[in-house]
């Protein structure tokens, strides 16, 4: 089994935004992973481990499109235990969403692999279609905002929890597939492999980087491929052409005493 | 002539209300580009719920039905098909309707088949090609130009009108299409049962976050909530430590929410959290912490214990109540 799993760096988004006329300023600004591809990671690391044995279930291959420098940013995901990466050296500003897709889809079928996991979202842009189009590219099944996940080794499939407005919905989906994943797939007991045992509880949340990690991620092999290498041609099928602050909300009032709030909703909102 | 094409979701023949926003996210592309608004209802057998949608118009020249024993339960993969062959024939340009759960799922899948971009939680309309949409939790709009005869768009709930009734229109059943779901089978959907409105169809929201300590806390949200006829709601803080089913979350990953009334209750305020609630009308906020982020968006501000803060207010409003 081989899973691929594609990342992305945004700014921090704990910083505050430096608005520029009509953009966003970012030179300044310290760039972290994005935290639903540390999810994805962690989802392909509990899939592909077996906890109280040294046996491995599938390869994990971790994929970033953007420049060279972006390698640093895949090393903390080999340190965390992912097996080899792949940059794909584009600049990601020049980049439409339909052309990461196509990307990403390529280098699925280029390496073979069974699985797409990736974040439901990046937290910066927010357009929370990537997976799905890759999965539509594909022309394979999808298993989107997934909190739980058990595979089925001998069934070549994967049982998810989907989170959806009214609940969770129960999807299997059988192998290739793609699957992103919501928060709640790095809780202690989310992600189900078949082979570690079931009660296994793990630390809640991505992994950190061990020592040992840090220092073999320099010896994984990280791949360079171009877009032209993929037979993907940039697009622009969408552009930004303005960047604004949204409208303050009014300064509030402070009240002192819970009649007082009563009195406010009352009789100066009149929302009750 | 193209067209603008909205997707809309049905249960038990009749149209699901958080569909009409997103008809009137479409009716404005469709004013703004000079293309006729289209509507299409999906599923195993859509007669019914075409004839409910049709009865109202909703500004649409005609309501298209796609019926196909794969569309139900949903999967992204048959609607996807679906969805494809629908703007194929009809000749749809414009293709979308509201972000919800279930076509944040479809819609980008069929876009990638026909190689359109799509334009996600729109919250205006700039122009026939040009949409305002937040990024980075709410922190920012972005203006995103298409620069596509065909695209997607999905709007958010929150930031349009439902679309009004305006007249019945006529129903066209489309001709069967392949559709299929790719292997993928729904096992079901394990729903949180309530009786509460819907949190995105709620006039009052009280949500709880971590200051709650335990699920037992809730108790006295609940009953604030029902005394206003309101939706539960949580931070993040209080879903994951499991205090509140998942679904109920509100911010940037959970649901977004705009109510006339909207409660923060021992919610610190994480941009998070504010980028799912902060276009609400009138928000308050209790907190024992006066230096907590939430009041700074807050309308009325209380700094106090929710122990003694919620049961208070709880026997205010009954007086009145009783009163009225």
């Amino acid at each position: 089994m081989k899973i691929l799993v594609c990342v992305k760096r945004i700014p921090d988004p704990d910083e505050s935004l430096k608005f520029t006329g009509g953009g966003l300023d970012y030179s300044a600004s310290k760039w972290v992973p994005n935290a639903f591809d540390e999810y994805a990671i962690e989802t392909a690391l509990r899939l592909a481990e077996v906890v109280g044995g040294a046996q491995r279930l599938a390869e994990v291959i971790v994929l970033g499109i953007g420049p060279e420098n972006q390698r640093q940013q895949l090393t903390q995901f080999l340190a965390m235990g992912a097996d080899r990466g792949i940059i794909v050296d584009a600049d990601p500003d020049k980049l439409d969403t339909a052309t990461v897709s196509k990307l990403i889809a390529a280098v699925f079928k280029k390496e073979a692999c069974d699985l797409l996991i990736a974040g439901k979202l990046s937290q910066d842009n927010e357009g929370g279609q990537v997976p799905q189009r890759v999965a539509g590219l594909l022309d394979v099944p999808q298993a989107s905002f997934a909190a739980t996940l058990e595979w089925d080794q001998a069934g070549k499939a994967l049982t998810v929890g989907r989170e959806v407005d009214d609940g969770v919905e129960v999807k299997r989906v059988p192998l290739p597939a793609v699957v992103s994943v919501d928060l709640r797939i790095v809780l202690p007991k989310s992600v189900k492999n078949g082979s570690t045992p079931a009660t296994h509880a793990y630390q809640e949340g991505p992994r950190l980087a061990s020592l040992k990690g840090i220092t073999m991620a320099k010896r994984k092999p990280v791949a360079v491929l171009k877009p032209s290498d993929l037979g993907v041609a940039a697009g622009a099928g969408e552009q930004v052409t303005g960047v604004a602050a949204p409208p303050a909300r009014k300064a509030g009032q402070k009240v002192k005493t819970v009649e007082e709030l009563f009195d406010k909703l009352t009789k100066e909102a009149k929302v009750i | 002539m193209s067209k603008v094409l909205v997707i809309l979701e049905t249960a038990g023949g009749q149209l699901r209300p958080h569909s009409l926003p997103g008809i009137t996210c479409a009716a404005e592309i469709a004013r703004a580009t000079g293309k006729p608004l289209h509507l299409l209802v999906l599923g195993a057998q859509p007669g019914e719920a075409a004839q409910a949608v049709a009865a109202a118009g909703y500004g649409a020249a005609a309501v298209h039905t796609l019926a196909a024993p794969e569309l139900e339960p949903f999967t992204a993969e048959a609607w996807g098909d679906a969805i494809v062959h629908a703007a194929r024939t009809l000749d749809a340009s414009v293709i979308g309707g509201t972000a919800s759960s279930t076509l944040r799922d479809a819609l980008p899948r069929a876009a990638a088949i026909l190689d359109a971009p799509l334009v996600s939680e729109v919250v205006k309309v700039k122009s026939g090609d040009t949409f305002v949409r937040p990024i980075s939790a709410g922190r920012a709009l972005q203006d995103q130009k298409v620069n596509s005869g065909t695209f997607f768009f999905t709007a958010r709930g929150t930031e349009f009108e439902h679309a009004h009734p305006t007249g019945a229109v006529p129903v066209q059943a489309l001709a069967a299409a392949a559709v299929s779901t790719r292997g993928a089978q729904v096992k079901g959907v394990q729903k949180t049962e309530s009786s509460r409105p819907q949190l995105t169809e709620a006039k009052v929201i009280v949500s709880g976050g971590r200051g709650m300590r335990e699920g037992a806390n809730f108790k006295i949200l609940e009953q604030l909530t029902d005394l206003l006829g309101g939706a539960l709601g949580a931070s993040r803080a209080a879903t994951d430590a499991g205090m509140v089913p998942a679904d109920l979350q509100v911010g940037q990953t959970g649901k977004i929410v705009a109510p006339e009334l909207y409660f923060a209750v021992a919610i610190s305020g994480a941009i998070q959290h504010l980028a799912g609630m902060k276009g609400s009308k009138t928000i308050v906020a209790i907190n024992k912490d006066a230096e907590a982020p939430i009041f700074q968006v807050a309308d009325y501000g209380l700094v106090a214990k929710w122990e003694e803060a919620v049961p208070q207010l709880v026997e205010l409003i009954k007086a009145r109540k009783g009163a009225a």
